[in-house]
């Protein structure tokens, strides 16, 4: 029943985008490619890449399945999916702890009837993505959207795309990530995405609170001290810090952890000086980024945003546009 | 009835005895070994040649779901699939719903098993009203109801206060009690063990000091109370070693061990296998060699089955939300034996973590000396087969052990001298 690489078919392709994890660095690179390919603008002005629109998915339905409240994943995710002329359908399940596995599963069964192609899904249970991608028919594909605090593939995805056309190489990159790393998916996605690009140094800084137990297992260094941590970093990734941490007993205020760890002009000053600030969003302006830094000529949260389109589009192309594989399969009920 | 089970391998720790030899059986118990008694006639000859006779098996924990969660499992099913396992005693937690804090569930309970027929089922009672930590149960009537102990089952008394008065009241009534070693909020939310598997995949975790926090506690109040104590289902070294520690020191506290926790660890948890999902959690490998020391060396003389079977659905769920728990019985001996084969324990050793030792924590009988009721597991310790969801009798088919390859499969089972299983029936 274990099989190892759910997300890959017999021949090593993407079948489904579940976690970064277990994929090889020339699949990730081609990904990266891929989504290169879909922005026609020069590249004088990375800021405001323009994606064409094309008809590789036409005729294929997209169903999005966002079991948790979301803004900017399910638009760049509904954008990309129209680039690429597929139909977009949008279900919006009001994220009571009732949704149980079992009317996951019954409703899945009803959207495959619908003659469905792929489910783009985000739930609040680390490893939903998995049990659905488990279940579905052989003919659908699944992209992780997030689920619980395991895997954000697609923001990995778009962060390290934004990197590459800022840095062009990984190799030699110093990249911390710093905020709440025991709660984030994205930020298990991002290591996993810079540790297989093989990054020269990647590092988590936060108070050990919100350091999970064992995390230099995963291939990072660890800081508590920002100064220390951000020490000739090119790349800085900031987290979004969750206000009901401070209920946990992780931190004590606001105040105090932008005080140690917000990120501030002063602080940034060890960094190198064409250091990179990047946020997954949405920011919390005073808390973990004060505002200068996130408005400031070194960040590029907004370019993160519209680079999610063309990586999104990039995976649901390359999952929905491989060349039909199971003949066998393709009738099953 | 009168039968003969012929030329098997004895295997009867709590005597001390293995040799080849018969063993005759009338009236429910055992009248003679070796020879039989002059005039005796068998109407029933059980061939165990190449076989191994032990007494009936007696697991420590197994839930039951009857009552209140019948669509799981009940207990006529369980009962069923306990005598195709070799096992006669099952020890049924006060977790019902109904909670068993009253003789009449406790009644109830006993009233279904005798009916079925399969197995004896032994209760717990409950150490406080409703498991609700704050008032304490009725532990005289309990015990004149049947129970052989008392617990809390998986729901954690959070007052130390009332976890040392409930103590010192089970003691007064000469009741051992059960303990589920984990403190509440520092598991609160987790689903999986704190460590290099559960930071991969995002599972809130459950760490060790979980456990080892609260088995210092109540270790504290034990030697305080003087209660006698069991610890169920252990699942760090660190807790074991604590246990050792304090069995050195002349405390009078058991321990047991699921017999999960001796083969698996957080690493079969793999990509989100809810099969995998139990409590305590599956921890490290150092956790589970620890185990299996702890049991070479005495210091957990139990292993039980921890059965909890459910419905298809409870498992069909992302990891955090699965139900946790494995239908175990029918994998409690065939995996105890695997740890023979793995030269863990020795054959006798192995059968008496089933028998002799369970069976004093909860004074049963698990004996085959002559007077001795005869409740027999008879097994063919060569034979190898698959175990599949269509091979269980369990009504919950929740396994992480379904497509292993098992060595030894019980053939008969007695229960006082009547044969509840039997292969070739």
């Amino acid at each position: 029943m274990r099989r190892r690489n759910l997300q890959l078919d017999e021949q090593g392709r993407l079948r489904h985008l579940l976690t970064i994890e277990g994929l090889k660095r020339q699949q990730i690179v081609d990904i990266l490619d891929t989504a290169e390919s879909f922005i026609t603008s020069s590249d004088q002005q990375v800021r405001n890449a323009q994606v064409r629109k094309v008809p590789l998915l036409r005729g294929k339905t997209i169903v999005n399945l966002f079991f948790e409240a979301s803004t900017r994943t399910l638009t760049t995710f509904e954008l990309a999916a129209k680039r690429l002329s597929a139909d977009v359908l949008k279900i919006n399940i009001n994220t009571s702890a009732t949704v149980k596995g079992e009317s996951l599963l019954d409703m899945l069964q009803n959207l495959e009837a619908m003659q469905c192609d792929m489910f783009v899904v985000r739930h609040s249970d680390s490893g939903a993505a998995h049990l659905i991608a488990q279940h579905v028919a052989p003919h659908i594909s699944v992209i992780n959207a997030g689920d619980g605090q395991h895997a954000h593939p697609t923001q990995a995805l778009l962060d390290i795309f934004t990197i590459r056309r800022h840095k062009g190489e990984f190799a030699p990159l110093t990249v911390a990530i710093v905020g709440d790393i025991m709660h984030s998916r994205v930020a298990r996605s991002q290591i996993h995405a810079l540790t297989t690009l093989g990054i020269s140094d990647l590092r988590v800084i936060a108070p050990k609170t919100l350091i999970p137990s064992q995390v230099e297992g995963l291939g990072v260094h660890v800081y508590h001290d920002m100064k220390e941590g951000l020490h000739n970093a090119d790349v800085v990734i900031m987290l979004r810090l969750q206000k009901e941490r401070m209920q946990g007993a992780l931190l004590p205020s606001e105040q105090e952890y932008f005080q140690d760890y917000g990120l501030t002009e002063k602080k940034l000053a060890v960094a190198k000086t064409d250091v990179m600030v990047m946020h997954p969003g949405p920011i919390n302006r005073g808390v973990e980024i004060d505002s200068e830094v996130a408005d400031g000529p070194r960040s590029v949260i907004l370019e993160q945003v519209s680079n999610g389109i063309a990586v999104r589009m990039a995976v649901m192309s390359m999952v929905l546009g491989r060349p039909p594989m199971d003949k066998e399969s393709e009738g099953a009920p | 009835m009168k039968i003969s089970i012929l030329g098997g391998r004895l295997v009867d720790p709590a005597n001390g005895l293995d040799q080849i030899t018969n063993i005759h059986i009338a009236a429910g118990k055992v009248i003679a070994l070796g020879d039989a008694p002059a005039g005796f006639e068998a109407r029933q000859s059980i061939d165990a040649n190449r076989q191994i006779v032990c007494p009936g098996l007696v697991d420590l924990r197994a839930c039951l779901r009857e009552p209140g969660q019948e669509y799981k499992a009940t207990i006529a099913s369980e009962t069923r699939a306990a005598a195709k396992s070799g096992i006669t005693t099952l020890v049924c937690p006060p977790d019902t719903d109904p909670v068993a804090d009253t003789p009449a569930v406790v009644d109830l309970i006993r009233h279904r098993s005798i009916q079925a027929g399969f197995a004896r089922v032994l209760s717990l009672g409950a150490l406080t009203q409703n498991l609700d930590g704050k008032q304490l149960a009725e532990m005289g009537a309990l015990k004149a109801a049947g129970c052989v102990g008392v617990s809390n089952a998986r729901t954690a008394i959070k007052s130390t206060q009332v976890m040392r008065r409930a103590m010192e009241y089970a003691a007064s009534q000469n009741l051992p009690v059960f303990l589920h070693a984990e403190d509440p909020s520092l598991a609160d939310g987790g689903c999986a063990h704190e460590g290099a598997v559960s930071v991969r995949l995002g599972l809130p975790g459950i760490p060790e000091i979980a456990e080892s926090i609260a088995v210092a506690r109540e270790l504290q109040l034990v030697e305080q109370t003087g209660v006698r104590a069991h610890f169920c289902q252990l699942s760090s070294e660190r807790a074991v070693k604590m246990i050792a520690r304090a069995q050195y020191d002349g405390l009078s506290v058991t321990a047991d061990v699921a017999a999960h926790q001796l083969f698996l660890t957080e690493m079969d948890i793999g990509y989100f296998d809810s099969q995998c999902h139990v409590r305590p959690p599956l921890r490290t490998q150092r956790d589970r060699d620890g185990l299996r020391t702890a049991l070479k060396n005495g210091t957990i003389n139990a292993i039980c089955s921890d059965h909890q079977p459910h419905d298809t659905d409870a498992k069909l769920a992302p990891f955090p939300s699965s139900a946790p728990g494995i239908s175990a019985l029918e994998t409690l001996l065939p995996l105890t034996l695997r740890l023979v084969d793995e030269e863990v324990l020795s054959l006798s050793a192995a059968i008496a973590c089933l028998t002799r030792h369970p069976a004093k924590i909860v004074a049963a009988n698990s004996s085959l000396a002559i007077g001795d009721c005869a409740d027999v597991c008879i097994f063919d310790p060569e034979q190898y087969w698959e175990f599949t969801t269509e091979s269980m009798a369990s009504q919950g088919h929740n396994s992480p052990f379904l497509g292993w390859e098992f060595k030894g499969r019980v053939t008969h089972t007695l229960l006082a001298g009547h044969i509840v299983f039997n292969t070739r029936s």
